[in-house]
């Protein structure tokens, strides 16, 4: 939590590197704006393209973070990922057009850069751009990575291309070696083509495999749970045969073989004990499997489980054990909001309800599991409940700003005794 | 009122049949598709009032059919239909132009109602998408500098988000909140029309960043 956040190359909003997208995500500013500033920085002796192709370099490329039945549907077309609309492709032209436009005439005005160097130089930036973009490619980047066979000859060459055509243009201008501007630049043109050989080797160093070691790591890790969930899909399939007669156990099972599957496809991977809303999921999967009730759970925002927020969480979870037991319901609905000041959880059913004044002498339940125990923690409880209405319980704990460090998930048993129902 | 017709596009077939046999009837189901081009080209011949649109379908998805129908065919209205409750995908296909989102085990009387408040023009918010919604916009109340109308919510429009979120319906929250249901429908099509215009980069981070069961 405490580490920094790093700016990416978004893979799959991409328009030439990537480059822009990811800075604008990353401070939050409209990406045109920092386009712009690309190209108006570009006017004063090319700063913006120089600073373009540094964060090309040096900002790793990431592929979305899709939950896998999400990455599923977009390798097989099946929904519209966020690429850049016809409209951001038309503006980032227009806006490059512009850009040109102004240079050339800072060009034409003699002020710019020298004349011998400007040609090679645009060629140079644009040929290197492409040339990047392929690499970024996934199967192109283990071509270039290739230091034997086709691949690699193919390469080579093109980087010969470009160095031998750097030697012939300056030979051409028949102006010898006198001009030391011409050789710096000659030797620049040289340069790339070395790096286009040399690349592969370069990208090793900097560690640009991470994103391979990473992708790799995580489809082990996927294989093993689907190999899990073919299993339970398997145990479940057998056990709604032998079921069959029984429909409360059979809308059970398909519930939760539902909530597994989902969390999988497209959730995040969290455990009970890690937040507040991990905490209410698993009470949630809990109270449905053994009341067979479906309780949904929305969460707005998250908050660490501290002793506080883990007392609130337990209190919630006897709220859906009531619910589930008492009110003769068929659906749960709780939630849950964290802004950073309060928590704030509601357990609401629209089942039978019950008259309030009655819980002070026999529902000890309520007065101790779910009252009492926020109420230990500075917190509030209000439940509103009339015969025929439905029940709401609606719990509130303010959050100890002491200290904003997530506490140790190790040290948080909650000294509270634990009431059954 | 006459007969509503409606579209069912979706590329699972059991699918198909299980929502005809549970609607069919109160609604006049005009057309089938299983996938973006037939969808395209069915819902151009038979406008029909109420299209129940998957998200995830060959050719692109749901989102792909409303951006190829939405400016031809404005008076056709989109209801999505997934079992698919990632967030990115939810606030996708909405700020693409469907009206409203409901997920696939939900009840036949249900989604006829879903279907009829959308029909009217009206927007049809579970408590999940309700729950995305406010989480889209959580904090911009404190942010000063987010001044654009359209990038927040309105205390009121708020209050009625968290209601809806914890289950209530719309009439309940027409009697929670004191107003008639008619108000709570304005204020549930402004959130609506809020999310598919705002352009805050936070919304498309948020959806980006944000994965959900």
């Amino acid at each position: 939590m405490t580490e920094y956040r790093r700016a990416y190359r978004p893979a799959d909003r991409r328009l030439v590197g990537g480059v822009a997208t990811g800075v604008a995500e990353h401070f939050g500013i409209p990406v045109l704006y920092v386009r712009l500033a690309f190209i108006v920085g570009t006017w004063f002796h090319g700063m913006g393209v120089i600073a373009y192709l540094l964060l090309w370099r040096f900002l790793p490329l990431r592929q979305p973070d899709l939950s896998p039945g999400l990455e599923s549907a977009t390798r097989r077309g099946l929904r519209t990922s966020g690429r850049p609309g016809a409209f951001e492709v038309f503006q980032t032209v227009a806006l490059g057009a512009v850009g040109v436009g102004v240079m050339f005439m800072i060009q034409a005005s003699g002020r710019g850069i020298a004349g011998s160097l400007f040609a090679p130089l645009l060629i140079g930036v644009v040929g290197l751009a492409v040339i990047w973009r392929q690499f970024d490619d996934a199967a192109w980047g283990r071509w270039m990575r290739q230091t034997k066979g086709f691949g690699f000859a193919m390469r080579v060459a093109a980087g010969a291309v470009l160095v031998i055509s750097a030697g012939i243009y300056f030979l051409s201008q028949e102006r010898g070696w006198s001009a030391i501007v011409d050789l710096a630049s000659a030797v620049a043109v040289a340069g790339l083509g070395l790096l286009l050989i040399l690349g592969p080797w370069i990208t090793k160093l900097l560690g640009d495999l991470s994103e391979e070691r990473r992708e790799r790591v995580r489809s082990q890790e996927r294989a093993d749970v689907a190999a899990h969930l073919h299993d339970s899909v398997l145990q479940t399939l057998a056990l709604l045969q032998k079921n069959a007669g029984d429909s409360a156990v059979v809308a059970t099972l398909a519930r939760r073989q539902e909530r597994e599957l989902r969390a999988w496809l497209y959730g995040n991977d969290e455990k009970p004990g890690d937040s507040l809303v991990a905490a209410l999921r698993a009470s949630a999967a809990d109270v449905e499997d053994a009341h067979r009730v479906p309780v949904e759970v929305i969460a707005v925002g998250d908050a660490a489980l501290d002793p506080d927020v883990a007392a609130i969480a337990k209190a919630a979870r006897e709220a859906m054990i009531n619910a589930a037991k008492h009110a003769q319901v068929d659906r749960i609905d709780v939630y849950a909001e964290a802004d950073g000041r309060t928590v704030e959880v509601f357990v609401r059913d629209r089942g039978v309800g019950f008259d309030t004044d009655t819980i002070a002498e026999d529902r000890m339940g309520v007065r101790g599991s779910i009252i009492g125990r926020v109420e230990r923690h500075g917190g509030t409880v209000t439940i509103r409940s009339s015969p025929g209405e439905g029940t709401e319980v609606a719990l509130s704990v303010p959050v100890r700003t002491a200290d904003p460090t997530p506490p140790d998930s190790t040290t948080e048993r909650v000294p509270t005794e634990e009431v059954s129902p | 009122m006459t007969t509503l017709r409606v579209a069912i596009v979706d590329d699972h077939a059991m699918f198909r049949t299980g929502v005809r046999a549970e609607i069919d009837g109160p609604v006049d189901i005009v057309a089938e598709a299983e996938d973006v081009d037939s969808a395209v080209k069915v819902i151009a011949e038979t406008t029909p009032d109420v299209v129940l649109l998957d998200v995830h379908m060959p050719g692109g998805g749901g989102l792909e059919v409303i951006r190829r129908l939405h400016l031809r065919h404005p008076d056709t209205k989109f209801l999505a239909l997934s079992v698919s409750d990632a967030a990115e995908d939810v606030i996708g296909i909405i700020r693409a132009g469907a009206r409203g989102y409901v997920t696939k085990n939900i009840s036949g009387p249900e989604l006829l109602d879903a279907i009829s408040r959308v029909a009217q023009g009206d927007a049809v918010f579970s408590p999940r998408l309700a729950g995305f919604v406010l989480d889209a916009f959580a904090g911009t109340i404190e942010v000063a500098q987010v001044d654009e109308e359209i990038d927040r919510l309105t205390e009121r429009e708020r209050e009625v988000m968290r209601l809806i979120a914890r289950g209530y319906a719309y009439k309940e929250v027409a009697k929670e909140l004191f107003i008639s249901i008619k108000t709570v429908e304005t204020h549930v099509s402004s959130v609506l029309r809020k999310l598919q215009l705002s352009s805050r980069h936070e919304l498309t981070r948020w959806a980006n960043d944000r994965r959900l069961i």
